[in-house]
C-alpha cells in the first residue's frame, strides 16, 4: 500500500487551527476558563476572541452552553447516553454555523502508556467525529487529533481528576468550512 | 547547538602488552558472573591516573569517572584511594601485587594520561591480583580531544567491565530522551542527549511543540521521534550532525507514531492512526514506500525489531487489554507472549536478543519486566506509581525507563536496573526528564 497526499489545502488550514487550540497548553476548562493558558505564545486564543457568551453564534456560547466536551469511561471510547445530547447540541451548532471547521482533540488519562494512551485518544475523537457525521456535519469541517495523556486538565491522581481527562473536545475554529 | 561525533582513535598497545601472555595463569583468570544470585560487589582498585605530561586534574578525574561507571554497576566496588599502599609510579612500572592483595583488592587499573594542546592520549591496563599478572588483552590506548575526556574515561571503564565480565560493554554511549518543565497541565517538552551517566547534556529542539519517544538509528546517527510540530502528531527523523529534521510518512488525517528503526537502519516501523484505528506500518527510508503490517479494528502500536530483524514484537489489546505479541517481520497477526496477570506493553526487543522488556500495569501499579521472547519466565524488576517505557543498554544487560510520581506535583525521572532487578537507581538530570533511549555503544 502507497500514500497519496490530497486535500493539502485543507490540511494546511487545519494544521493552522491546531495551533491555536486553546486545549493544548491546559486551558480550555469546559466553562472556556481556567487552566494556565497562554505560556504557548501566539497562538493561544484569548478569552476575548471567544465572543459574547449570551449570543448563540459565538465560541463562547459553543464552549459553555452547548458544552464543548463529552467524557469517557476507562479504557473506552463509547459516547455515553450524556455525551449524545452534548453532540447532538454541536451537530445542530456547527449546522447552523456553517462558517466553522472543528477540530476534535482526544485525551485519556494517564493511567497508562504513552504510546497506548495516544491511540486511546484517537479513538476518542474518531468516535465523537463518527456521532457528528451521523448528526450530518460534514467530514470536511472535521479533523481529529490525538494528545493521549499530554495534556490532562485535571492534574491529581485519582478518579475524580481522571475522569475529566478522559474526554474528548470540539475545538472551533474559524473559516475552514469549506 | 551542535551534536559532533570525535573522532577517537583506539589502538591495542600491542608490543607491550602481548609478551605478558608468556607467564601463564596458574589459576583461571579473576572474573564475576552475572546472573541471577545476589553478588556481592568486586574490590577493585583505580589509583589516580599517571600524569606523563600537562595532564593536571584529568590524572584524577578520569579515575573518578572509571570508578563512577564500574561501581554504578553494582558489579564492582572501588576500594577507598587513602588504603592502597602501593603508589603506581609510572605506567610501566612493576606491579607489587602484595600491596594490592593486602587490602583485598582483585584488581588493579593502571591508567596514565599526557596532554598536549588540545589532544590527550589516555593508556590503560588491567591487573589480576590473585594470579599476579596482566589480564589477557586488558590494555589500550586512546588519544582524543581534551573535551572527549569523558568518553576516554568510559572506554577505559567499558574495557574493565568486559574484561571481568566477559559481557560486551555499555558506559561509551549515550541516551536520548525528552526534558520536560512546567506544571503537569502545560508540560513543556524538548529533546535532550546526554551521556549514559547524565553528563554531557546537550538540547536537540525547543519546547514550542509536544516531542515524545525518541529513538536511537542502529548506527547512533539519526533520531527516530514523534512531534506535534506541524499541529498534529507525525514521525519525525532527526540527523544528529546537522539537527535536520525531516516529517515522515506525512498522510492527512492520520496520526503517525511509536517509530523504530531497523536493524539495518534502513526502514522505520511505526504506528498509524486513521479513522481511530491504530495499525503498524514500515516504511522504507530511501524509497519512502509503506506497507502495512497488520490489519485489525483494535490497536496495534508499539514495535520493536528483533535483533537479527526476522521479527517485530507488538502490543495489541485485541483480547481487552493490551498484551504482546511477536510477528514475522512482513506482518501478519502474530501469536500473543504475554499470559502474566494486568496490561502488558511497550515491548522492547534485547539487543542480546534473549529477552523482551515491558510494561506491566497491574492492580493500579505499573512495573517494568523482561520476559524470554516465547513469552515464559517472566520477572518484574521494578514497581512505582508509573514506570514505563524500557531501553536497553547496549549489552542488554541494564534497562533505563521513565518513573513518574503521583499527583499534580507529579514528576517524570530516569531509572536504571539491571535484569535481575537490582541496582536501580535515578539518573541524573538537570530537570524533569521522559522516555529515555540509549544508543548504541560509540565508536
Amino acid at each position: 500500500m502507497s500514500f497519496t497526499p490530497k486535500a493539502l489545502l485543507l490540511v494546511a488550514s487545519l494544521g493552522l487551527a491546531a495551533c491555536q487550540n486553546p486545549d493544548r497548553y491546559g486551558a480550555g476548562g469546559a466553562d472556556g476558563m481556567g487552566g494556565t493558558g497562554g505560556t504557548g505564545g501566539t497562538g493561544y486564543i484569548d478569552t476575548n476572541g471567544l465572543g459574547d457568551p449570551n449570543d448563540p453564534r459565538s465560541i463562547a456560547y459553543f464552549n459553555q452552553t452547548v458544552g464543548d466536551r463529552v467524557l469517557f469511561a476507562v479504557d473506552q471510547n463509547t459516547v455515553s447516553d450524556q455525551g449524545r445530547q452534548v453532540l447532538n447540541g454541536q451537530a445542530n451548532w456547527l449546522n447552523q454555523n456553517p462558517g466553522y471547521a472543528i477540530i476534535i482533540e482526544g485525551h485519556a488519562d494517564e493511567q497508562g502508556t504513552r504510546e497506548y494512551n495516544l491511540a486511546l485518544g484517537a479513538r476518542r475523537a474518531a468516535s465523537v467525529q463518527q456521532y457528528l457525521l451521523s448528526q450530518g456535519v460534514a467530514g470536511s469541517r472535521m479533523r481529529t487529533i490525538s494528545y493521549g495523556k499530554e495534556r490532562p486538565i485535571e492534574v491529581c491522581s485519582t478518579e475524580s481528576c481522571y475522569s475529566k481527562n478522559r474526554r474528548a473536545v470540539t475545538v472551533l475554529s474559524v473559516g475552514a468550512g469549506s | 547547538m551542535t551534536f559532533t561525533r570525535r573522532s577517537f582513535a583506539t589502538t591495542l598497545l600491542a608490543g607491550a602488552v602481548m609478551v605478558p601472555a608468556m607467564v601463564r595463569a596458574q589459576n583461571s583468570p579473576t572474573r564475576i558472573r552475572i546472573g541471577t544470585g545476589v553478588i556481592e560487589p568486586m574490590p577493585i582498585a583505580v589509583p589516580a591516573f599517571v600524569d606523563e605530561g600537562g595532564a593536571g586534574d584529568l590524572a584524577r578525574n578520569l579515575a573518578q569517572v572509571v570508578t563512577s561507571d564500574l561501581d554504578g554497576t553494582g558489579l564492582f566496588r572501588t576500594i577507598n584511594r587513602d588504603a592502597y599502599i602501593s603508589r603506581i609510579q609510572g605506567f610501566d612500572g612493576a606491579i607489587a601485587y602484595e600491596d594490592w592483595r593486602v587490602i583485598k583488592s582483585e584488581v588493579l587499573v593502571v591508567g596514565a594520561v599526557s596532554a598536549a594542546g588540545d589532544r590527550i592520549t589516555v593508556k590503560v591496563r588491567a591487573y589480576d591480583i590473585a594470579n599476579g599478572q596482566q589480564f589477557e588483552g586488558a590494555a589500550m590506548q586512546f588519544a582524543g580531544t581534551k573535551a572527549g575526556w569523558r568518553r576516554m574515561a568510559h572506554k577505559v571503564a567499558d574495557l574493565v567491565y568486559s574484561t571481568l565480565t566477559g559481557e560486551g560493554p555499555y558506559f561509551d554511549s549515550r541516551v536520548v530522551y525528552v526534558a520536560e518543565s512546567g506544571p503537569k497541565n502545560a508540560r513543556l517538552k524538548r529533546l535532550a542527549v546526554m551521556d549514559y551517566d547524565g553528563a554531557n547534556v546537550q538540547y536537540l529542539t525547543d519546547s514550542s511543540s509536544i516531542v515524545l519517544a525518541p529513538r536511537f538509528s542502529p548506527s547512533g546517527d539519526r533520531l527516530l521521534y514523534t512531534s506535534y510540530e506541524t499541529g498534529f502528531p507525525r514521525i519525525t527523523l532527526l540527523n544528529l550532525a546537522n539537527l535536520k529534521r525531516q516529517t515522515l510518512a506525512e498522510q492527512p488525517g492520520t496520526m503517525t507514531f511509536a517509530p523504530r528503526f531497523s536493524p539495518d537502519g534502513g526502514s522505520v516501523v511505526f504506528s498509524l492512526e486513521r479513522g481511530g484505528n491504530t495499525d503498524i506500518y514500515k516504511m522504507s527510508l530511501s524509497s519512502g514506500q509503506t506497507q502495512q503490517l497488520t490489519n485489525a479494528p483494535s490497536i496495534e502500536t508499539a514495535p520493536s525489531y528483533s535483533p537479527d530483524g526476522s521479527k517485530i514484537c507488538f502490543e495489541s489489546d485485541r483480547t481487552g487489554g493490551s498484551q504482546i505479541y511477536v510477528m514475522s517481520a512482513s506482518g501478519g497477526e502474530g501469536q500473543r507472549i504475554s499470559d502474566g496477570a494486568g496490561r502488558n506493553s511497550t515491548p522492547v526487543w534485547s539487543p542480546r536478543g534473549d529477552l523482551i522488556a515491558f510494561t506491566k500495569q497491574n492492580a493500579g501499579r505499573f512495573h517494568i519486566g523482561v520476559m524470554r521472547t516465547d513469552g515464559s519466565e517472566e520477572r518484574l524488576l521494578t514497581a512505582s506509581f508509573l514506570d514505563e517505557g524500557p531501553t536497553w543498554s547496549p549489552n542488554g544487560r541494564v534497562i533505563m525507563f521513565t518513573r513518574e510520581t503521583e499527583g499534580g506535583g507529579g514528576q517524570a525521572s530516569l531509572w536504571s536496573v539491571d535484569t535481575f532487578g537490582r541496582n536501580l537507581k535515578q539518573i541524573p538530570t538537570e530537570g524533569a526528564a521522559s522516555d529515555p533511549a540509549w544508543s548504541p555503544l560509540l565508536p
